[in-house]
């Protein structure tokens, strides 16, 4: 009976699911036999394995002079932000008794009501749920209103007492989540976890969190839904796919959400290996608005020279609705605070407040709350807001689309910016070259799709 | 080889120079290179500090402190502690990622070389860390620096626990005790190794030992100077 005592101690409870480091752990807790030991790291002869993150990239292991064992061994540098693993410490994951989560009996408190395609797509989800489905992908445009799809299949889960996770490569979209899902199911305890937050125990039954915090949880959840599965950096990191999968339980469900699937995953939708659901309108019923090209042939040279070219001023100024904010896309975080001095020196004023916003600006979070209160007018911002927010009435504005960083997915999401709100459900989309790309033409393409196969004529 | 800061593959550009006289393969690459702000022009011939003043302010109020004479004869940096920079620190020192002490191997060789090419029979000592500190992080990075001199090194201190002086506040930091203690005895000059010179009261006290148990001159060389 102390056994179960003890469990029901808070103590006890934020260790449940984890993987966790020696040092994370206090001794009187350690030497309780909740815990199994793994070894750290896995060391044959050309290959080695971090078993926290899964890296085996030689180029991500040191070898560190341990001061300990006075012996000189690996440790993996991929996931040190974490907390260091060494060759000889080994890590611990909580093998005593597993917790019940509680169930509630009508945990959802949200009012609104769905869109008969987003309400087809909640039924596909509550029932790939209840029948253990392994994997479903909801494949939705960008704006279609992914989050209020999820809240019947999360009260279902909650319902019988599943464990939730809900998992994303971007902090900006967990951060942008919280809140909504928090108000939606108000008596249920939910923790989001990401670099900097200020929950850090991650000991509730709903979970929101990056992608990179999986790596500290063990087989644990019921229910997995990752929204933005194609985001960077989740399909280009291979430790973060290994993190979510450990996190799981072998019997958990797994529920993809993206606008623009990758490669693989669209593979196995034509292979017939996983089960999806497309929802091809946007919440309010009215078509993507559809990116128009325009080229600039000295846009690289007007750059270099730090002028910002003239007839693309000219478009800002005149745009069809002046009132609309603006979102200016850049590639680089350079180029976007010189943008933002030229823009300030053309227009002297005219459009009002212009500042920009990057991955590194210490006030990034003020800043998009700012844009978002209409206090900033024009925002010149990097890709970090390409996706998982939202502003009422925007024009959207990419400046050198060509740029590598703006791949076929990117453009997609950032023409999904524009014509979000009921009000003003259009919005002008620009891509500004100096040569088309495969990736621009693509997008344009794939957009036009979309809107056919949700019964708009083009 | 990938650079250790990014881990990029470093691509090593080839013209007839590099391939008559290859040169040696760096472990960082080119853009975090950029990133690093070595301190050049005029600077504190005391401190380092970047500065238009020989002498500055800081460096007399040290000599008036210690009643005319400086305890060091004098510091010498390498880089600024710009924000690149202190990621670089904190993840190297703080998160305990080892390898990328070797980020600094050829510029730590190379201004040594430089600076203190006329010094002779001197002997590298490297600022210690605290046992429980040393258990906490594994390494010293202090000793890691200092084993990229072509020098003797000695570990000739040992450093009683105290709280971080990164925590602390520049007067807290001055009125500190001084932790150090000499294990051993010393007749040659001393060239005390860290990585960060803030205030100088850390490499000060380190010095005074020194310099109280007999040893002739100290100077100090940091890798940063902030």
């Amino acid at each position: 009976m102390e056994y179960d005592s003890q469990l029901r101690s808070p103590d006890l409870r934020k260790y449940i699911g984890k993987l966790l480091l020696q040092k994370e752990i206090p001794q009187g807790v350690l030497s309780s036999n909740h815990f199994t030991q793994i070894p750290s790291i896995n060391r044959k002869t050309f290959h080695y394995q971090c078993h926290r993150c899964g890296n085996n990239k030689r180029s991500l292991f040191g070898k560190i002079p341990c001061g300990l064992c006075q012996k000189e061994h690996l440790y993996c540098r991929s996931c040190i932000q974490m907390g260091r693993v060494m060759e000889c410490e080994p890590l611990f994951y909580w093998s005593g008794e597993q917790l019940s989560w509680p169930s509630y009996d009508a945990p959802l408190t949200w009012e609104g009501s769905l869109t008969d395609a987003q309400q087809k797509a909640s039924n596909n989800l509550v029932q790939a749920i209840q029948e253990k489905e392994r994997e479903h992908l909801i494949w939705a445009v960008c704006g279609a209103g992914k989050t209020e799809m999820l809240f019947k299949g999360i009260e279902y889960g909650l319902k019988v007492g599943k464990r939730i996770c809900i998992a994303t490569p971007r902090a900006d979209v967990v951060r942008e989540l919280k809140p909504r899902i928090q108000d939606a199911f108000q008596e249920v305890p939910i923790e989001a976890l990401y670099g900097g937050s200020d929950d850090r125990v991650g000991e509730s039954q709903v979970i929101l969190a990056t992608t990179h915090q999986l790596l500290r949880f063990y087989q644990t959840f019921d229910l997995m839904i990752i929204d933005e599965v194609d985001a960077f950096p989740y399909h280009h990191d291979p430790t973060l796919p290994f993190a979510v999968n450990r996190a799981k339980k072998s019997t958990c469900t797994t529920i993809y959400l993206t606008a623009t699937p990758r490669q693989n995953l669209l593979l196995k939708m034509a292979f017939k290996q996983l089960p999806h659901t497309f929802v091809p309108v946007r919440y309010h019923g009215h078509p993507l608005p559809v990116p128009e090209l325009k080229m600039s042939y000295s846009l690289h040279k007007d750059l270099k020279q730090k002028k910002f070219p003239k007839h693309i001023t000219n478009w800002i100024t005149n745009r069809p609705k002046p009132n609309r904010q603006l979102l200016l896309f850049v590639p680089t975080i350079l180029l976007a605070e010189q943008v933002v001095k030229n823009l300030q020196d053309i227009t002297n004023g005219r459009l009002g407040v212009i500042d920009s916003v990057h991955a590194d600006d210490p006030d990034r979070i003020e800043k998009v709350d700012l844009f978002r209160i209409r206090k900033i007018q024009v925002l010149v911002t990097t890709t970090i807001l390409e996706r998982g927010v939202t502003f009422p009435s925007v024009d959207v504005v990419v400046l050198d689309a060509g740029h590598s960083v703006f791949d076929e997915a990117a453009l997609v999401q950032i023409a999904g910016r524009a014509g979000r709100n009921k009000k003003d459900p259009t919005g002008e989309v620009l891509f500004i070259h100096d040569g088309k790309t495969n990736a621009m033409v693509r997008a344009i393409q794939s957009i036009k799709q979309m809107n056919k196969r949700g019964g708009f004529s083009l | 080889m990938n650079c250790l800061w990014c881990n990029e593959e470093i691509m090593n550009e080839i013209n007839w120079s590099t391939l008559v006289f290859p040169t040696k393969q760096k472990n960082i690459c080119k853009r975090c290179e950029e990133n690093l702000a070595i301190i050049t022009g005029s600077r504190c011939n005391h401190c380092s500090r970047q500065s238009e003043i020989r002498i500055c302010n800081d460096c007399l109020w040290w000599k008036n402190y210690n009643n005319g004479k400086d305890t060091i004869v004098f510091n010498y940096s390498i880089y600024s502690y710009n924000n690149d920079m202190k990621e670089i620190v904190a993840k190297w020192k703080y998160r305990g990622d080892y390898e990328l002490g070797y980020l600094f191997t050829h510029s730590f060789g190379q201004h040594f070389r430089q600076k203190f090419k006329s010094k002779k029979d001197v002997i590298a000592v490297p600022i210690p860390l605290s046992e429980e500190r040393m258990q906490e992080r594994g390494f010293n990075q202090a000793s890691m620096l200092a084993s990229f001199l072509p020098i003797q090194t000695k570990e000739l201190l040992s450093r009683v626990h105290n709280e971080k002086q990164s925590k602390k506040s520049r007067n807290e930091r001055i009125s500190s005790q001084n932790p150090f203690i000499l294990k051993g005895s010393i007749n040659n000059s001393v060239i005390l190794v860290d990585d960060i010179y803030t205030t100088g009261t850390t490499i000060r006290h380190a010095a005074d030992v020194l310099v109280k148990s007999g040893c002739p001159e100290v100077f100090t060389y940091t890798l940063i100077r902030s």
